[in-house]
């Protein structure tokens, strides 16, 4: 049989899927202990135990400064970025491509705008942010929504200015006016392709957040990966990127449900 | 004679490319007009104009005598061969839309005894139609014939001054297309409709028609085939007031051939 028709059970993927991750945790184990057994104050590649100790002093033991609990601040801190970010991004990547899409004058007014900023490396401008809205809050969260908004305005712009022209029409002898186009056909069908771009926004906001933690900040996952560096934390640095990982693949897959869930009519004619 | 629609030398140019040239053509309140041509013969240019998605060059465009406006508007409605329904609205829905922009303009959505009048029309509509089991599925739950049947119930609850229809049935199989032809046939007898249909099927033109438009160009010019435009070679008017129901023969046929 050939490969391409090789379809794998849903039990069989479950578990082909999990042995190159097994493969690599073992790997990683086999390594470190082969270092441990060397040199037991090895810091560059820890063994578990190592870093769940090192993790439990940040999630259980307040800080003598502060009085919190670091790890949960962290991630409080960078979730609380991340969704302002994400959210400012999403609104506008809305509004914006829904109007480029669907109005051919704003889009000749706008696109080469939109376009422009697009096309600059969002953390050139990091500099320019930090003068302009100085090193707090305003400065990380503008660098979220300037790094993934212009993406996100273009791919939903485009989505919706590819809708089959025979729609608007049919809409038109409907005796719908542009507004009522823009809410009743184009938005709702803009909606599934919204997440989507959230969905990929994800990967390149979690970037520009580290990199604004770890340039000027007090508290974060990513200020504190970038603070503990100094010290060869590799205990902490580990399971603090695991617990990115787990958090990003926990919004992917919300965002993935919601889209199910919310456009059942944008998944295939099975639902 | 009592014509609704009226073109008077209608041209149609892209650059220097003519498509359509001198169309003049009258269309009579209740008739049933097949357009056929070669592919390029500006059929779709025709319908295009008719439905004011593009102004012509040249010429006048009149129905009810009023001049047109390049705009699409309620007045007309259409039905493409693909892309006529919206796929983020149930078939009740897809129907009710029409009613909703007409009576909400800024929400374009109805509440209350609106709401119940307007979902109450559009499901007589859809049962006019043949989907009264259908309400509630989406454009992607549907068969190919049952799209066209709502996106054509969806153009006849606006009540339009003329029905377009480009080339409607030209992607169902044919024992379908036979359920079809009787059904725009009784549609276009109990609702009184106007109807423009443009085709590749010249069987199916002559079938359904009134009055059947050839459209083809006059004359060729070898070493510029684009200046001369195409307009109506033959206009054949059918006799078709008594009723025949050809579409039964058709379906006869199609039946003794094992289709449905």
């Amino acid at each position: 049989m050939r490969w391409v028709n090789r379809q794998v059970r849903r039990s069989d993927r479950v578990l082909l899927g999990a042995v190159p991750i097994l493969l690599l945790v073992l790997l990683y184990l086999t390594i470190a202990a082969q270092r441990h057994a060397v040199n037991p104050a090895d810091k560059i590649l820890p063994l578990p135990a190592g870093m769940a100790r090192a993790v439990s002093t940040l999630l259980f033991v307040p800080d003598q400064l502060t009085g919190k609990l670091l790890f949960w601040a962290d991630t409080w801190a960078s979730l609380e970025r991340l969704g302002i970010g994400l959210g400012i991004a999403t609104l506008s990547a809305l509004l914006l491509g829904l109007v480029l899409g669907v109005l051919p004058p704003v889009r000749a007014t706008l696109g080469p705008l939109v376009t422009g900023i697009a096309v600059i490396p969002p953390i050139a401008l990091l500099p320019i942010l930090f003068i302009a809205l100085g090193l707090g809050e305003t400065a990380k969260i503008a660098l979220i929504v300037i790094g993934i908004a212009p993406v996100m305005v273009r791919d939903i712009a485009a989505h919706v200015a590819a809708l089959p022209s025979e729609q608007l029409i049919k809409a038109q002898t409907l005796g719908a006016s542009s507004w009522q186009i823009m809410i009743r056909v184009a938005l709702p069908q803009a909606m599934p392709r919204l997440l989507q771009a959230v969905r990929l926004a994800l990967g390149p906001a979690w970037v520009f957040l580290i990199s604004a933690e770890a340039i000027a900040s007090d508290v974060g996952l990513g200020y504190r990966i970038f603070l503990v560096r100094r010290y060869l934390s590799m205990d902490v640095i580990i399971p603090y990127v695991a617990w990115i990982a787990v958090l990003a693949i926990v919004m992917d897959a919300t965002l993935a449900l919601l889209s199910q869930r919310l456009f059942p009519w944008a998944h295939g004619a099975g639902h | 004679m009592s014509a609704l629609l009226s073109l008077r030398d209608v041209w149609v140019e892209y650059g220097d490319k003519i498509v359509l040239e001198k169309v003049d053509l009258d269309v009579e309140a209740g008739s049933f007009v097949s357009i056929v041509g070669p592919s390029g013969a500006g059929k779709s240019s025709l319908l295009r104009l008719i439905l004011g998605q593009e102004a012509p060059t040249r010429g006048a465009i009149l129905l009810d005598g009023a001049p047109l406006l390049p705009e699409c508007g309620p007045d007309r409605g259409v039905v493409f061969q693909r892309y006529s329904v919206f796929p983020h609205l149930s078939a009740l829905r897809n129907v009710v839309f029409g009613l909703e922009c007409a009576q909400a303009p800024l929400t374009a959505r109805l509440f209350g005894s609106a709401r119940a009048a307007a979902l109450r029309e559009a499901t007589e509509m859809l049962q006019a139609v043949g989907l009264g089991d259908s309400l509630d599925l989406y454009p992607a739950q549907l068969s190919g014939g049952m799209q066209q049947r709502l996106a054509i119930a969806q153009a006849l609850i606006k009540r339009p001054r003329i029905l377009l229809l480009d080339e409607p049935f030209g992607a169902l199989d044919p024992g379908i297309r036979a359920d079809m032809h009787a059904l725009i046939t009784r549609l276009w007898r109990d609702y009184a409709l106007t109807i423009v249909m443009v085709t590749h099927d010249i069987r199916e033109a002559f079938t359904l028609g009134t009055r059947v438009l050839a459209l083809d160009k006059r004359r060729h010019d070898p070493h510029a085939p684009h200046r001369f435009g195409a307009t109506a070679v033959y206009d054949l008017p059918l006799r078709r007031d008594a009723p025949p129901r050809p579409a039964d023969d058709v379906r006869k046929i199609e039946e003794s051939q094992g289709h449905e």
